[in-house]
């Protein structure tokens, strides 16, 4: 266990400065800059801009900045915003809580919803059930977050009025239940496509664990089908899933990026898209560090949690 | 004799593809209490489906449709294929249990040995955990698992073949049941393996009186357990009689095929030790021959004889029957 999860730092530790690398020297190759928007302010001279470079260190070969930055990640100092000077783990922090708990509502959504078609799709397979699942999660695969995101709004919000159109809270209320109102269509809409992937994994899932042995032995020992159902085959399908959702991570971050600018909820997509129209490049940097961090925990997470659910698997 | 399971007209259909296919024909037997019945056939003659069928195991219809009697006496006597499925589902592991043939996979990967003996007891009676685990650890121990308390704790992927075959034998015993159906039980183990759990049932049953109805394709192993035997071909009856009667003078030309087919130790070594085999296939069951669905591939084969159904099932002696339209005539060629 312990030599485990010292390879995986390892491994982590270098991905991450590999990821870092790849996103400073892309975000520095791309067109335009920092200094692109201050060069629009009228009256603004070259020997201006030179000075603001020099400010904010910017004049300095790319290497020597990439040193610099990583060097500060490493210490826990991450640079401070373009925008406003602020530090960015103080500015990251401050959209962290609405992310995580649009993240969470999505993720309670899709497990549990999809989990349930799943099951019941195997169970009742080729029924009308599973037949009108297998088309639907087709359908919610293929339509862009976006449009969905949308069509949401114009349905709930406009034309029926019973939820609102976006934002986290109403200014002034801010009670538990104003909260849960304004989650319910940024979690669905996210939720949409993750409920399809994981039903249909799960309903795989099931199908194979269903015909194994063990399941017919389940049974001839007389136990209930609701016990064979439960301990025998759910307990056994739901192990791969947990590497899914580990996996699934990085779509689920995305997918809040473009439903968080839809429903302008103010989580960390938000911030980042509204950066990377700045040029505010260290919270850019910063947030794609930090995503990039998630994921690695949340892999090596499932990694642990296969191990100590599943007696087979030994983690060294 | 006390008779533990009389099952009458056992017939089997599956259905596939708005086709009804018979895989098991009007099949009768009876075993009785400390007595082993051996089932024997190649693969596909339906004596594996026969079991399942038993147990209520095969899927439910409109897939497979099960029809006949199978009469489960003593205390909840009852008609195993009358019943209801949640009647049935309570005599299973309890009255009537079954063994397996492939012990690598038949237990569940991720509870352990013990977990998986006590559900099968506290499935059936209401008993404390801490006695469930105490009777697991009987169990075990009365399988030959050494260390047994300390099995209990163990995963099935931590014990090999025999030993997992052992833990289904425990399962199958838990409750003591009055029937218990081995379905190849050492076909997947070392020839040594073999011999030892083939031992275990004999001593168990010796032990309980157990009724056992023992699924093979391996005349070596029916001479060693079986007191009766049934062999089977394309999901009929073709010879029954006591083990040794058939051992001693086959009189269906299949039964001698099998037999055949098993290596002798006499023989061994001696250049003569070419095992026979049977040409051909087992007939698919959707297309059965006329007649006798073995005469496709009999040397004895006579048309007009045994291509023209029906083939009568005869008794010739009190307690054998042969359905062979020949039989009469190859008993003399034989003498």
């Amino acid at each position: 266990m312990a030599t485990f999860l010292l390879r995986r730092l390892g491994h982590s530790l270098l991905l991450l400065v590999l990821v870092s690398i790849i996103g400073f020297a892309l975000l520095n190759l791309a067109p335009g800059g920092p200094l692109s928007q201050f060069a629009l302010s009228p009256g603004m001279t070259q020997a201006d801009l030179d000075r603001i470079a020099e400010q904010m260190g910017l004049n300095r070969p790319l290497p020597v900045q990439y040193l610099d930055w990583a060097g500060g990640l490493f210490f826990g100092d991450w640079g401070a915003s373009f925008r406003d000077g602020r530090s960015v783990l103080s500015v990251i922090s401050g959209h962290l809580f609405a992310t995580l708990l649009l993240m969470a509502a999505s993720t309670i959504i899709s497990v549990g919803l999809g989990t349930l078609v799943g099951v019941l799709g195997a169970t009742r397979r080729y029924s009308l059930f599973d037949q009108l699942a297998t088309v639907g999660a087709m359908v919610a695969l293929s339509i862009p977050t976006f449009w969905f995101g949308l069509v949401a709004i114009y349905v709930f919000a406009l034309e029926l009025g019973w939820l609102p159109a976006g934002n986290m809270y109403t200014i002034g209320d801010q009670s538990l239940g104003d909260y849960a109102i304004h989650l319910i269509l940024p979690s669905v809409v996210l939720a949409l496509v993750n409920v399809a992937i994981w039903s249909r994994y799960m309903r795989s899932a099931m199908l194979d664990v269903i015909g194994q042995d063990f399941v017919r032995t389940a049974r001839a020992k007389g136990l209930r089908s609701q016990r064979v159902l439960w301990r025998h085959i759910i307990r056994n399908a739901l192990i791969p899933m947990i590497t899914l959702a580990g996996l699934q991570l990085p779509t689920l971050l995305s997918g809040a990026l473009v439903t968080e600018t839809v429903f302008t909820w103010p989580g960390m997509g938000r911030l980042f898209l509204d950066s990377l129209n700045y040029n505010d490049y260290p919270v850019v940097m910063g947030i794609l560090m930090f995503t990039a961090i998630l994921v690695l925990l949340g892999n090596l997470a499932a990694d642990i949690l296969v191990a100590a659910v599943d007696p087979r698997v030994r983690l060294e | 004799m006390t008779e533990r399971l009389r099952v009458q007209d056992l017939s089997v259909h599956f259905r596939s593809e708005r086709r009804e296919v018979q895989v098991v024909h009007d099949l009768s037997f009876t075993l009785e209490a400390g007595r082993t019945l051996a089932l024997v056939g190649e693969s596909g003659s339906g004596k594996s489906v026969t079991s399942l069928a038993l147990m209520g195991l095969l899927p439910p219809p409109p897939q497979s449709r099960t029809t006949g009697s199978a009469l489960l006496e003593g205390r909840d006597g009852a008609d195993l294929l009358g019943i209801p499925e949640s009647r049935r589902r309570r005599l299973r592991g309890d009255r009537i249990a079954m063994i397996f043939q492939e012990p690598l996979t038949s237990l569940n990967p991720v509870h352990s040995v013990g977990a998986q003996l006590v559900e099968a007891i506290r499935s059936h009676r209401s008993v404390s955990r801490r006695a469930a685990w105490d009777r697991a650890e009987e169990l075990l121990d009365e399988v030959g698992i050494p260390e047994p308390a300390a099995r209990l704790a163990s995963f099935p992927h931590e014990l090999s073949g025999g030993m997992r075959q052992r833990v289904m034998i425990a399962i199958a015993l838990a409750l003591e049941p009055d029937v218990l159906i081995a379905d190849e039980p050492t076909t997947a183990l070392d020839v040594t393996v073999q011999a030892q759990i083939l031992d275990l049932l004999r001593r168990v049953q010796e032990r309980t009186g157990m009724a056992m109805l023992f699924i093979t394709h391996d005349f070596g192993v029916v001479a060693d357990i079986a007191h009766r035997t049934v062999v089977m071909y394309a999901g009929r009856m073709v010879e029954a009689g006591p083990t040794e009667d058939i051992l001693r003078r086959p009189l269906m030309p299949y039964t001698s095929g099998l037999m055949a087919s098993v290596p002798l130790l006499e023989t061994a070594g001696t250049g003569r030790s070419e095992l026979a085999t049977i040409d051909g296939f087992v007939p698919d069951p959707a297309a059965p021959p006329a007649g006798c669905a073995f005469h496709p591939r009999c040397a004895h084969n006579r048309p007009g004889r045994c291509d023209v159904p029906p083939i009568a099932v005869e008794a010739p002696a009190p307690d054998r029957s042969i359905r062979c339209a020949r039989w009469r005539e190859l008993a003399e060629e034989v003498r």
